[in-house]
């Protein structure tokens, strides 16, 4: 009986310990940072997570002028614990505005909590075309880019190119279904073959003797994090012909992969930023990065510092009210901030309108390997749902 | 279409082999001492953790292969002493816990140790590169992991049936009380089946790590795998093992490899690839089951 | 005694939205629902495990084949509660009457090592399973109805809901367990040889309390997807059966309240510890280890409740 009465206790009094963690505090900006942290494909998250970091501490740590709280949550690359974390960052911390997100699939199980309680969500790397047309919603922001932009890319570099036979290998989820989607649109033919390995996926000895047996001239690869990595590694081991062309997303041709930078030299790949993109902003935002962190920043840190500026730009807007949804929502609209890509402008879906640039993986005069802006691929490039989107 | 197939053969006798190392450890500590070990897995990442991190500071993979083993060796026998001997007297249940509580342990503890993001484990420099089969290049580390795999297999077998321990060991698995009467020393050969099953498994984490990805819980799907295998091939039985071990790597494999493609002659491109390896994962145990309505105790089962 | 302190818990369980609305924990509403939900299926297997003697580590198929009933029939546009638990508790019969009828005629470690397979069989089903979502998992629209004039897309209403159920789950569990097919069923755990020589047919009655256990898990699967909106692979998986079986270890095999006790006690130890530790699986998995080496009754043993209906006790102690 007592003991019953002592655990019954024991556990009013741990819903009370919880509860005081909490307690808010007022005159806060709070943002929910959901991201992937931990597993092999977790290098864009701290890539990510780093980028923002960065950014707050140029700001003081303040966003808007208003004391900033960053609460991060590790999404583990499992919806189901993203699921969990945003909950908790929705319903116990109630965080004003929820960015992060590196992968479509998280995003896209986590978004629609966060729409039904008027939180914002501003992604800084997953732009899937779910929110980019009919699905579209006042509440998201993409800070990146629209998924298919960098795959479209790379399809205009391969049809300006005129290869014959052309192979695409994305993951089997959301993300990996825009890349396919968006390449072919600029490739304007059928690819020989097209491969969807699972997500996480790391061994690609079945993959790497289909690629082999179609006899092809180039290959676009979108694998992101680990899943690249091993790829490569594995196709250079195979002794797969040298002479196919090889093209990825810009944003996997950033520091885990050009450790490898011997098995990638020449290798083109696309995307809307590089470190060498001459202006005022990005010249700061990489020296700032390589002193803090000691390496070159990835695509992901500059969506990542951008995302953050952006918010920096909004809340100063709103004079720190952030009650008022409505405003917060105009306020970011206006992308009023210097963003490292040079200009930046939002279109009626609240996706970026961009260029995107050619780059290849070069070895530098210092014997590391970097990645050279060779071309503009496009200008002000609007993606292909906006139509279809109600919100103008 | 030839070499396709060739080149998917080798790939599955690779994968098979690797499963039929890690295979083996587990069903003679089925077999010998009726222990459910869930942990199993994890001594196939704890192998290729340590390896990761000797190979990192020393920069050999063989360095960290010939290091890592006698660790693994130390650590199981450590825990055999520890914790799990005592625990096979009681019921199963108690066993499927406390190695599931080993599970958890080891999962966090390898990122606590050495942090979220998975170590790297690069082949040795003389394997890095393709070797030509046939006319058909193919990755040489590949070819080593299957003669590793084989040699061991070899190995295994020479052990178990001509050495007198071996003879134990399948006297234990068939008939433990006969075994104990005729006055052998059981705490000894437990302790023994126990390290040298789980180093096996490490051999296996440490051949597939350059493959795969050294990261926390990677040996939980390969756990479950292992299991059909003996399940298959027959609790306490190594041969049987071996023959499991190549009928579940041919199947996931081709299930992976070819399914997709002939899915993709009537569906799309994206839905072939998530039906056909799906199917392929399914037809394992659908294999398992048929051989489980044929023969109710495996193909070669070690018990009379 | 034991029935004044019953209803001084059910009664405290039923104010505890109230309580923790007043306090400003709304959060805490989802965590003690999830617990619910996790104490019905936990009670489920406990069943089967600790008054059967089966060990089966394939538990959380039906759990996850609950939640799928659901996602998939609002994707269709069934918006009625009780239809959609009458589809789970149907999904969940046949699946365990097929599982059990494979699994049920091996033993010891066959049955757990097929119990395991044919879950994995169902979860790669699931993976595979495109559209339906396959590894990312489906969304649900908005909360099925319940009618009748009762709200339960809110969090306090679909607490009251949960708690409906489980009462009315081990209600039924309670009037099993003590019924000539509950004592049966211990004697069968106990010998089953002896109950066979004394004439009882053994596979059929396991076979009914394995479906049984199946249409309960069932019912708090289509909990579980109601209460997140979602329903994913990952709930069918092997690893989510083995933490079905760590809760009723924690709460006592065999006990009556074994279940609800393990599922709140693991529940909340996740919820303290992960919010303090970055590792704290370590501390679950040490603590499960020294349950597991020093009281391997659980909880309940420590506090003997739920005596009456302890396996292998006369009832109406």
């Amino acid at each position: 009986m007592n003991r019953i009465t002592t655990m019954a206790g024991a556990i009013l009094l741990a819903m009370a310990a919880g509860a005081s963690i909490g307690a808010q505090a007022a005159d806060v900006v709070k943002i929910g940072f959901l991201t992937t942290l931990s597993g092999p494909a977790s290098a864009p998250g701290i890539d990510e997570r780093d980028g923002f970091t960065l950014a707050l501490k140029t700001l003081g740590g303040k966003l808007g002028g208003v004391r900033a709280e960053v609460i991060t949550v590790d999404d583990q690359f499992s919806p189901d614990a993203a699921k969990q974390g945003a909950d908790r960052l929705l319903k116990r911390e109630k965080v004003d505005i929820l960015t992060g997100f590196v992968y479509s699939n998280i995003l896209l199980a986590v978004a629609p909590a966060a729409f039904a309680s008027k939180t914002v969500v501003i992604s800084a790397n997953a732009g899937p075309a779910q929110f980019a047309g009919a699905g579209c919603s006042p509440y998201f922001f993409s800070a990146s880019y629209q998924n298919d932009a960098t795959h479209e890319a790379a399809g205009k570099l391969m049809a300006d190119k005129g290869y014959k036979r052309v192979a695409v290998i994305a993951p089997n989820y959301p993300a990996g279904k825009d890349a396919s989607a968006g390449f072919k649109r600029f490739l304007k033919k059928e690819p020989a073959i097209e491969l969807f390995p699972k997500l996480g996926q790391l061994d690609f000895a079945t993959e790497i003797a289909q690629l082999r047996a179609a006899n092809i001239d180039a290959v676009y690869f979108f694998l992101p994090g680990g899943m690249g990595v091993n790829f490569v590694k594995q196709y250079a081991a195979a002794g797969m012909d040298p002479k196919i062309v090889r093209v990825m997303p810009a944003y996997d041709a950033d520091q885990q992969m050009l450790s490898n930078g011997d098995l990638l030299a020449g290798v083109a790949n696309t995307g809307q930023w590089s470190a060498d993109l001459p202006n005022e902003q990005n010249r700061a935002f990489v020296t700032a990065f390589v002193k803090e962190y000691g390496h070159q920043p990835s695509m992901y840190s500059s969506q990542a510092y951008d995302a953050a500026m952006l918010i920096d730009s909004a809340v100063k807007a709103v004079g720190g009210k952030l009650e008022n949804r409505e405003a917060l929502i105009a306020a970011i609209k206006a992308a009023n901030f210097k963003s490292v890509r040079g200009g930046f402008k939002f279109a009626a879906n609240h996706y970026p309108i961009q260029n995107q640039y050619a780059r290849v993986i070069t070895k530098g005069a210092d014997g590391k390997y970097v990645n050279n802006m060779t071309q503009t691929l496009m200008t002000d490039h609007v993606d292909a749902y906006v139509g279809e989107c109600k919100m103008q | 279409m030839a070499n396709l197939i060739f080149e998917q053969v080798l790939n599955s006798l690779q994968f098979g082999v690797m499963l039929f190392l890690i295979a083996s450890g587990l069903t003679l500590i089925f077999g010998v001492m009726n222990f459910v070990n869930l942990a199993h897995g994890s001594f196939f990442m704890i192998g290729a953790y340590l390896a990761a991190y000797i190979a990192g500071a020393t920069g050999s993979f063989w360095l960290g292969l010939l290091g890592a083993l006698p660790l693994t060796a130390a650590l199981g026998f450590l825990l055999e002493w520890l914790v799990f001997r005592r625990l096979y007297k009681k019921d199963h249940m108690v066993h499927v816990l406390a190695t599931f509580a080993f599970i958890l342990i080891f999962n966090d503890g390898v990122r606590m140790i050495w942090g979220p993001q998975p170590l790297p484990l690069n082949m040795p420099a003389a394997f890095a590169g393709p070797v030509m089969l046939f006319g058909l290049p193919y990755s040489s580390f590949r070819l080593l992991v299957m003669a590793v795999g084989i040699a061991v297999a070899i190995g295994l077998y020479l052990l178990i049936n001509r050495t007198r321990l071996g003879m134990w060991v399948r006297a234990g698995a068939n008939n433990l009380e006969m075994v104990t009467a005729m006055g052998i020393n059981i705490r000894l050969l437990f302790r023994l089946v126990f390290s040298f099953g789980l180093v096996l498994a490490a051999l296996a984490g440490i051949m597939l790590g350059p493959l795969v990805a050294v990261q926390a819980g990677m040996g939980d799907d390969v756990l479950i795998l292992a299991f059909v295998v003996v399940v298959i091939g027959g609790i306490g039985s190594v041969p049987g093992a071996a023959v499991g071990a190549l009928i579940v790597g041919v199947v996931d494999t081709l299930g992976r490899g070819l399914l997709p493609q002939l899915f993709a002659l009537f569906l799309s491109a994206d839905a072939a690839a998530s039906v056909g390896p799906a199917l392929g994962s399914m037809m394992i145990y659908l294999v398992m089951i048929a051989v489980l309505f044929w023969r109710p105790s495996g193909l070669f089962p070690a018990r009379s | 005694m034991q029935r004044l302190l019953l209803l001084f818990f059910v009664a405290l369980a039923v104010l505890l939205p109230i309580l923790a609305q007043a306090a400003g924990m709304e959060y805490y509403i989802g965590v003690l629902t999830r617990i619910l939900i996790f104490a019905i299926v936990a009670s489920s297997l406990n069943f089967i495990l600790g008054y059967g003697g089966m060990v089966s580590f394939g538990h959380a198929v039906f759990f996850g084949l609950g939640a799928y009933a659901t996602a998939i029939a609002s994707f269709h546009g069934v918006t009625s509660a009780w239809v959609i638990w009458l589809l789970a508790a149907l999904v969940s019969a046949l699946a365990g009457l097929a599982i059990g009828a494979i699994a049920l005629r091996t033993r010891a470690v066959y049955f757990i090592m097929i119990t395991m397979a044919l879950a994995q069989l169902f979860y790669y089903f699931f993976v595979g399973f495109r559209y339906y979502g396959g590894d990312d998992g489906i969304q649900i629209n908005g909360r099925p109805v319940l009618g009748l004039g009762l709200d339960i897309s809110g969090d306090n209403g679909f607490y009251w809901l949960v708690l409906a159920w489980l009462l009315a789950v081990h209600a039924l569990l309670a009037r099993l367990l003590k019924s000539r097919f509950g004592l049966a069923l211990n004697a069968m755990r106990e010998n089953e040889r002896r109950a066979q020589a004394v004439g009882y047919p053994t596979l059929r009655y396991k076979l009914a309390a394995f479906v049984i256990a199946a249409v309960i898990a069932g019912i708090a699967g289509s909990l579980i997807g109601m209460s997140n909106l979602f329903a994913s692979p990952k709930l069918l998986h092997w690893s989510q059966s083995g933490i079905l079986l760590v809760m009723v270890a924690l709460g006592g095999v065999g006990y009556f309240y074994g279940g609800i006790l393990g599922a709140a006690v693991f529940l909340l130890l996740e919820e303290i510890l992960s919010t303090h530790f970055e590792y704290w699986q370590i501390y679950v998995g040490l603590i499960l280890l020294l349950v597991v080496m020093v009281a391997p009754r659980g909880v309940s043993s420590l506090m003997s409740i739920g005596k009456t209906l302890k396996q292998g006790e006369q009832h109406g102690a």
